[in-house]
């Protein structure tokens, strides 16, 4: 009768009812998890296109020479790329080949529509370290010197919006994650409450039996991480379905910027583990609640 | 000074299993529902809790297996003061006291056989260490046949006799019992009351609240406490012993 006090086994685990104790919880944790795991997806995809606009466009600027004359155009691309291509910070210069110019504008222009006699301007791709990205001046003087008709444009420049925009979902994103994990949180206080009111006969038997309040509390909060699991891997899979579609539209659209929002390879491991992460925080909370319900108990 | 109440204090405790000085208990903000007990309860005692309905039996009861705390004076148990006891500590307590609840209690979704493994399991008891001591318990109750049986399938002198074998089982150093023969016929609640008297004879203190007087009679040198109105009746204790069958 002195023996000491020892988790519930196998056999004491029944000392609950059979079956899901905790009411509609697994329903309402499985669409948490849904929304939770779309919610971080988005903010984990859109990071992931944040951070590479800010690494290919956002430190590139484009310098165009523009001038009438193809011999003069052509021989101060050259005196600008050259001027450039050793200063600090640059860390590529690429001409634009006119091939690729005359593709950029045929969307406006139509198959063959640049005629020879339009001086287009000669373009010039330059990446930037980010230190040397936020002091062009230095670029543009040397630039301006090598070619009068160059000028350069910033891409983060018009690119501030967006990146301010994707910036601002990404946080949205965070936000609703948190604010899901507190609704999830409050889920599991309410279900355990329930089910520490149904089964309170059980419980005061097993109280004035000697029972500890952590034996007590173990037998509950390892009914209601089962249920938050089931809860959250129907969700989580559901979620996982819906993503994959949108990944397989987005991929049929091949846009250079959405494909850039699909979710990274490491990503998908934050959402895979935000199933586990439910369940512990189910089984904390349930702890913490029924701890303290049996601590208003004698 | 000091030393002669400490001494005063220990010679009160000596032998004695429970004491009770001055306890009053209030539901709420209601009258005394038990007023200044002072009794003890001799370690290997055997006691017959007598009174009306409405006298405070239950209450008492319900201090002694520590589901309430007194609203005032002093009970020692087991020789600790269990008033001021830090909560934490009452476990261990409880898992040296036995309970049979006059409504029995049972785990609804429990087997017999589970409901009176129960303390044996709170207290740690291996699950391959249950099966023999929970078998026998349930012959001597009569129900070795119904272990797989649920409480709701049984009739009320077989739920009395589960919640009797799950309070007795581990061997409780103090068995408190509250109308435990109120539901079984006149030859089981013999039966149950020499299962009573084989735990004393074997050290446990044994408690029954009961109002069947011809009980009193079938334990030899049983003591009986009568309650009235909240107070034990016979303050002086002259009337502590039960009377004789002959008398009844």
């Amino acid at each position: 009768m002195r023996g000491g006090v020892r988790k519930f086994g196998a056999a004491e685990r029944g000392l609950l009812p059979e079956g899901r104790i905790a009411g509609p919880m697994p329903w309402v944790i499985a669409i948490m998890m849904f929304l939770t795991v779309l919610a971080a997806a988005a903010g984990l995809g859109l990071g992931g296109a944040a951070s590479r606009l800010d690494e290919q466009i956002g430190s590139r600027v484009t310098i165009q020479v523009v001038e009438a004359n193809p011999d003069v155009r052509r021989a101060q691309a050259a005196a600008a790329a050259a001027a450039i291509r050793n200063l600090p910070g640059v860390t590529n210069v690429r001409p634009v080949p006119d091939a690729e110019v005359q593709a950029l504008l045929e969307p406006w222009l139509g198959a063959g529509g640049v005629d020879s006699d339009i001086p287009v301007p000669a373009l010039i791709d330059v990446d930037l370290t980010p230190e040397a990205h936020r002091g062009l001046d230095a670029l543009r003087q040397a630039v301006t010197a090598a070619a009068p008709a160059a000028r350069v444009d910033d891409n983060g420049q018009w690119l501030a919006p967006l990146a301010s925009l994707i910036g601002a979902l990404k946080w949205l994103a965070a936000g609703l994650v948190i604010l899901m994990v507190g609704a999830t949180a409050a889920t599991v206080v309410l279900a355990a409450r329930a089910a520490l009111d149904t089964h309170r006969g059980t419980i005061e038997i097993l109280h004035l039996m000697g029972a500890t309040d952590i034996q007590v509390a173990r037998l509950f909060q390892r009914r209601i991480a089962l249920d938050a699991l089931f809860g959250g891997l129907i969700g989580f899979i559901l979620a996982a379905l819906v993503l994959i579609g949108i990944g397989e539209r987005v991929s049929a659209l091949g846009s250079e910027l959405l494909g850039s929002a699909t979710i990274p390879a490491p990503a998908w491991g934050v959402l895979v583990a935000l199933p586990a992460f439910g369940v512990l925080l189910a089984m904390f909370v349930a702890r913490l609640t029924i701890l303290r319900a049996l601590g208003r108990m004698l | 000074m000091a030393g002669g109440l400490e001494q005063r204090e220990a010679a009160l405790s000596a032998g004695s299993i429970v004491q009770f000085e001055n306890v009053g208990l209030r539901y709420g903000t209601g009258a005394e529902t038990l007023s200044d007990l002072a009794f003890s309860l001799r370690d290997g005692g055997f006691y017959f809790l007598t009174g009306p309905s409405g006298a405070g039996k239950t209450s008492l009861l319900k201090l002694l297996y520590l589901a309430l705390r007194p609203s005032r004076g002093l009970i020692r148990l087991f020789g600790e003061d269990i008033v001021t006891m830090p909560r934490a500590r009452l476990p261990g307590f409880r898992r040296r006291i036995g309970v049979v609840f006059q409504d029995f209690r049972l785990v609804p979704h429990l087997s017999t056989f589970d409901n009176v493994a129960l303390p044996l399991r709170v207290a740690g008891v291996e699950d391959k260490d249950l099966e023999t001591p929970v078998r026998e318990m349930l012959a001597w109750v009569g129900l070795a046949d119904r272990a797989s049986a649920r409480p709701a399938t049984l009739s009320g002198g077989e739920q009395q006799r589960v919640a009797i074998a799950r309070a007795v089982i581990g061997r409780p150093e103090l068995l408190v019992a509250d109308e435990p023969t109120g539901n079984v016929d006149p030859e089981m609640a013999r039966r149950l009351l020499y299962l009573f008297a084989s735990l004393n004879k074997l050290g446990t203190t044994i408690i029954v609240a009961t109002h069947d007087l011809h009980l009193l009679t079938e334990v030899s040198g049983a003591e009986m406490l009568r309650l009235d109105r909240g107070q034990i009746a016979d303050p002086t204790g002259a009337l502590r012993h039960p009377p004789r069958r002959a008398d009844l």
